[in-house]
């Protein structure tokens, strides 16, 4: 008994360390990025890394998870002469959640693994050290690329995983089922608000930053050769994925009620565009 | 200098280990390039916890060529670390050009590591990059923009260290001897006053043992030369070795420094380690001159104790 008490206190502990890790990581980023972006050549190679090429599997991601969905919820609905709706709760089912998470997951998986292998063999083969020595600061060379990428090309993907998972949606839906693709267009369209996309992308900012930056400290605490390495790899991947499932819970919630504070600013923002218009037509008239 | 006098300069000062030549290093003069004073450095914590410095103290001269030797696992790489702030010590103090470690942001470490560097055990080669851009990397890291510059400087290094018309050729398509002569122009392109080595020589034959002893006198030479030539006069070049190669050591320290247990045994040139290694030590001879002589004659029966 005693025995599970001191190893849940120090998985806390190891947790709440890490958190503060990855906090420090983010102030350094941040400070860096104040004094401007030196490493431009490997910013846009991150860029290249993190979002062209991770765009085959998010876009096969999107476009089975799409697809699935809508040959799964027209069958269900189409006995309960609701077909229409399929097009509309893709498109909900998308947007709001499946597309930011599952796009973090991928990336996850195929980006963060990277992030964590290449940083921790650098680390294990002395060449952070060498960095440095040299005065090259890691986190400036290393960490600051790869979060404005994540931070920028995750809601890029889920963007184009929006997209295809709800073409791939009505193609399942009108092509291969049979449905009208009017009757499942329209609602698509009737349903579309703006604050669909800022929640994803709002989301997509937060997961592409974080599994940067959890992989990217994984990577720089990485000891003790390839076995070290492939440690550090997992524990990335699985702490990356719990944290974006964590992080959508939370932001979920927080995004429900930030609804009224967008709608609010939103009719600050038409009032003032409709006021910047009308002065702009009678100073012309004038 | 006798064997006695060696085992005297041996001799800890006090409590601490403070070896008799090196003294009380709490105030470094001008001639001092990195002073340590009793650094203790350990890892771990519990029963898992080791601690491979307990309270070196040691000069390093400015212009000199320092060997630092002793067996496996007593500090020596983690000296090199200390005097690069890329650690910092748990007790005592580590000063390079004057200025405590511990008292300095990143920034300004940043600025005095710009003028050390450093060749590592393994090359430490970004194994991303070609060998040219590998030797250009601490150039740009010091803001020079001018690539034609950059070239020709690149090409000067290679050459010097035997390399020449490699710059295309990436690192995995080196030997070992090559990635540690490509390590070697990098640390020697951005012109560095204190260039630390750590094992220049493991995991190499004996002839390019030789060949790598060779290349760090020839380096540290032309650089003192420069420095020489230098109008304003207020450059140096020092040379920190850390081996367990007695070969190596031999050849290319001007002073050796031993190190065992935490702690400096020795500290005397290298004409000094040979003799005490020679000849047959007298009965009141010191555990530290015993300690010594196995290890330059690498026995495995003494006081210094091996882990099998």
């Amino acid at each position: 008994m005693f025995g599970y008490i001191i190893a849940l206190g120090r998985f806390a502990s190891d947790g709440l360390r890490g958190l503060g890790e990855i906090a420090i990581l983010l102030l350094r980023c941040l400070r860096w990025l104040a004094r401007g972006i030196r490493y431009k050549r490997e910013t846009v190679q991150q860029f290249y890394f993190i979002g062209v090429q991770s765009l085959p599997v998010i876009l096969t991601t999107g476009a089975f998870v799409g697809g699935v969905m809508s040959y799964t919820f027209y069958n269900q609905f189409i006995t309960l002469s609701v077909g229409s709706w399929t097009g509309a709760i893709v498109y909900k089912a998308m947007v709001w959640q499946l597309a930011p998470v599952l796009v973090a997951l991928m990336l996850a998986g195929r980006v963060g693994c990277a992030i964590t292998a290449e940083i921790g063999t650098m680390n294990v083969t002395e060449q952070i050290d060498a960095l440095d020595t040299m005065g090259t600061d890691p986190v400036n060379y290393l960490v600051l690329p790869r979060v404005l990428a994540g931070f920028f090309m995750t809601p890029a993907l889920t963007m184009f995983a929006i997209l295809i998972g709800i073409g791939a949606g009505l193609f399942m839906t009108v092509a291969v089922q049979g449905a009208e693709f009017h009757f499942q267009w329209t609602p698509i369209t009737d349903w579309i608000d703006a604050y669909d996309f800022v929640h994803a992308l709002s989301k997509s900012f937060v997961f592409g930053a974080t599994i940067s930056l959890i992989c990217c400290r994984n990577g720089l605490k990485t000891t003790g050769g390839a076995e070290g390495v492939g440690k550090a790899t997992t524990s990335a991947n699985v702490s990356s994925c719990i944290a974006v499932l964590m992080l959508n819970f939370i932001l979920s919630i927080l995004l429900y009620y930030f609804r009224p504070v967008y709608d609010v600013m939103r009719l600050w923002l038409d009032y003032v565009w409709a006021g910047g218009i009308n002065y702009l037509t009678s100073w012309f008239a004038a | 200098m006798t064997p006695d006098d060696l085992a005297t300069l041996a001799k800890p000062a006090n409590g601490n280990g403070t070896a008799g030549r090196t003294g009380s290093v709490a105030a470094g003069d001008r001639d001092d390039v990195i002073v340590f004073d009793n650094v203790h450095k350990g890892f771990g914590v519990g029963s898992k916890r080791t601690e491979p410095l307990r309270g070196v103290s040691l000069r390093v001269r400015r212009g000199e060529r320092l060997v630092i030797i002793g067996p496996s696992g007593t500090g020596k790489s983690v000296t090199l670390r200390l005097m690069l702030g890329l650690l910092d010590p748990d007790s005592g103090t580590v000063t390079v050009e004057g200025r405590d470690l511990s008292g300095l942001d990143i920034d300004e470490l940043g600025v005095l590591r710009k003028r050390m560097s450093m060749l590592f055990q393994s090359g430490a080669l970004f194994d991303s990059m070609t060998v040219g851009e590998n030797v250009a990397f601490p150039l740009r890291a010091a803001g020079e923009r001018d690539e034609a510059k950059i070239a020709k400087t690149v090409a000067e290094k290679l050459r010097q260290v035997g390399l020449p018309d490699t710059e295309e050729k990436m690192t995995s398509e080196l030997s070992g001897g090559m990635k540690k002569r490509a390590a070697l122009a990098r640390s020697i392109a951005s012109r560095p006053d204190i260039i630390l080595y750590d094992e220049p020589t493991t995991g190499l034959d004996p002839i390019m043992s030789d060949a790598i002893a060779e290349l760090i006198i020839e380096t540290h030479e032309k650089l003192r030369q420069e420095c020489d030539d230098d109008p304003e006069g207020n450059r140096s070049i020092t040379s920190i070795v850390v081996t367990h190669d007695m070969h190596v050591a031999s050849k290319v320290a001007d002073r050796i420094v031993m190190l065992y247990d935490g702690r400096v045994v020795g500290d005397a040139p290298p004409g000094e380690y040979r003799r005490l290694g020679s000849n047959v030590l007298p009965k009141d001879a010191g555990k530290h001159d015993q300690m010594i002589r196995q290890f330059v004659r690498g026995e495995a029966a003494g006081p210094i104790r091996t882990v099998t």
